[in-house]
């Protein structure tokens, strides 16, 4: 689903985020990137997101060389993954009912269709009982249940997860990497980067470790 | 084609409630464009006054010949009788001199003076009364030749005010374009960087919904309505300004146009005054929303 081959990512400055780069994953699949801050694995997903372009070498998504869309079509290739924030980036002046509607808003679904995939979406996160709760009034291992909810309710094939347990103590880090794993169950590819290397192991699954901008090894 | 409908009246709607969540400030912009709207269109209104009046006066060039001292009244109707075959003029009025004294004297405080007078000391006088459609420039021309008749002795054109009052109006309403310009473009720029900082206190909405994949249509369209309110707003409060300033004059002017025996009435903005003081308020917050969204909306980009 995924292919990364010989991706490089110079920022201005001579910096280099990744460097000759090659990663498959195939759909389906759940995948831990770990590794130490600066080793490329926020580099990698900014590049499935397009918040980045490859300096050289070709980000394949389903066949598609997506480090080459042309700049209108980002929005729509946007649409099409799920993403999931360290700061979980929820609208605080909003509900948590209008904060997971905004991608189908975005994506002009009609209303009905809207609550009734909002409302789904919630369900599976758990949180359909506080729809109108402000982000405010939510803990803080809610609130990223509730960027969880947001990022799948346009039912994304694919999800990419940065850091997302990032700001969460133990017990709710490992809450969320389950519910993560059952997301997974349901056919969702998940590339999740995390420096939580205990997590990862209790979780197991794949973990691909980065080192200043390569592979250094995968584990199984 | 109802969804996407349906998602622009959602659009203008929430704009319109955003500006009524914070009722001062946004009253404070209208206000603003408002005033810069009122100012042109008010004056506009001036202008349409100054000319209807300009207007009302123009039919009354009479001019008045007088003849000189001591000519004899036959000397007046003979030249009577060959201006009344003149293309230009209508009707042309006999003041014998005896007729001007009598006048005089009921007209009152000159009496004393008057009755120790030997003779009458006015002339014969003609009161030329032009046809409405006469050129300027003939009746100057036919002024200049009584002149230079031989019993004439001087003759009084009474054009020539009305004719520099409308090269005032010209000129004043040539200011009031430029006027106008200027203050449409300061309307631009208020919106605009109204609507700046509005992008900028919504920032994090803007990146979150760019990286949920909303496109530039999509996070452009709520600011271009919010330029579309001020501006129809601002439109309103300039009528409204215009409004009350005619209420507020028009009672002073009907009573002095009565103390001058005339009928005049205080002209409003006509209608199509009106649309265009809110056609060109809504055009004015409508570029002024598509410069301040064009140019920041863009350099917004997400981060993660």
């Amino acid at each position: 689903m995924i292919r990364f081959d010989h991706v490089t990512k110079r920022y201005a400055g001579g910096h280099e985020g990744v460097s000759e780069i090659c990663l498959e994953v195939d759909a389906g699949e759940l995948v831990f990137l770990t590794g130490h801050s600066g080793a490329g694995k926020t580099t990698l997903l900014k590049l499935l997101a397009l918040i980045e372009r490859p300096t050289r070498g070709q980000v394949l998504l389903n066949g598609r060389n997506v480090g080459r869309l042309p700049e209108r079509a980002i929005p729509e290739h946007r649409r099409s993954l799920g993403m999931v924030f360290q700061d979980h980036k929820l609208l605080p002046d909003r509900s948590i009912f209008e904060n997971v509607s905004l991608p189908l808003i975005i994506a002009g679904l009609g209303r009905r269709e809207i609550a009734r995939r909002v409302r789904a979406a919630l369900d599976q996160v758990g949180l359909l009982n506080r729809e109108s709760a402000r982000p405010d009034a939510l803990s803080t291992g809610e609130q990223q249940r509730v960027g969880i909810a947001r990022a799948v309710v346009g039912r994304p094939r694919l999800l990419i997860a940065d850091e997302p347990t990032g700001n969460l103590d133990p017990d709710l880090s490992l809450e969320i990497m389950m519910l993560f794993r059952r997301l997974n169950g349901v056919g969702v590819t998940m590339l999740i980067a995390t420096h939580d290397l205990a997590l990862v192991e209790q979780l197991g699954g794949r973990q691909v470790i980065l080192d200043g901008g390569r592979v250094s090894s995968e584990q199984d | 084609m109802r969804l996407w409908l349906t998602r622009h009246v959602q659009n203008c709607l929430a704009a319109m409630g955003r500006l009524v969540h914070k009722p001062a400030g946004s009253l404070l912009t209208i206000a603003v464009i408002g005033i810069a709207l009122a100012l042109p269109a008010g004056l506009n209104v001036l202008v349409r006054n100054g000319e209807a009046l300009a207007g009302g006066w123009e039919s009354a060039r009479d001019f008045s010949v007088y003849l000189k001292p001591g000519e004899e009244l036959a000397q007046a109707a003979a030249l009577a009788k060959s201006l009344s075959a003149n293309g230009n003029v209508d009707d042309v009025e006999i003041i014998s001199a005896e007729a001007a004294l009598a006048e005089l004297q009921q007209a009152g405080s000159f009496e004393g003076a008057l009755t120790g007078l030997d003779n009458n000391p006015l002339p014969h006088t003609l009161v030329v009364r032009p046809r409405a459609d006469a050129p300027a420039n003939e009746l100057a021309e036919l002024a200049r030749e009584l002149g230079t008749n031989a019993s004439v002795d001087q003759v009084r054109l009474d054009t020539e005010w009305v004719e520099r009052l409308n090269a005032i109006l010209e000129f004043v309403r040539r200011g009031i374009w430029l006027a106008a310009g200027l203050l449409a473009l300061a309307v631009v720029v208020i919106v605009g960087n109204t609507i700046r900082l509005d992008i900028e206190n919504r920032r994090a909405e803007i990146e979150v919904a760019k990286l949920l994949g909303a496109t530039d249509a999509f996070v452009r369209r709520p600011f271009l309505y919010t330029g579309f309110w001020y501006g129809l707003g601002g439109g309103l409060f300039a009528l409204g300004v215009v409004l009350l300033g005619l209420t507020i004059l028009g009672g002073p002017v009907t009573r002095l146009s009565a103390l001058y025996g005339t009928s005049f009435q205080l002209q409003g903005l006509a209608g199509s005054g009106a649309l265009t003081v809110l056609g060109g308020g809504l055009v004015a917050g409508l570029t002024g929303a598509w410069f301040a969204v064009a140019q920041h909306l863009t350099a917004i980009q997400p981060k993660i």
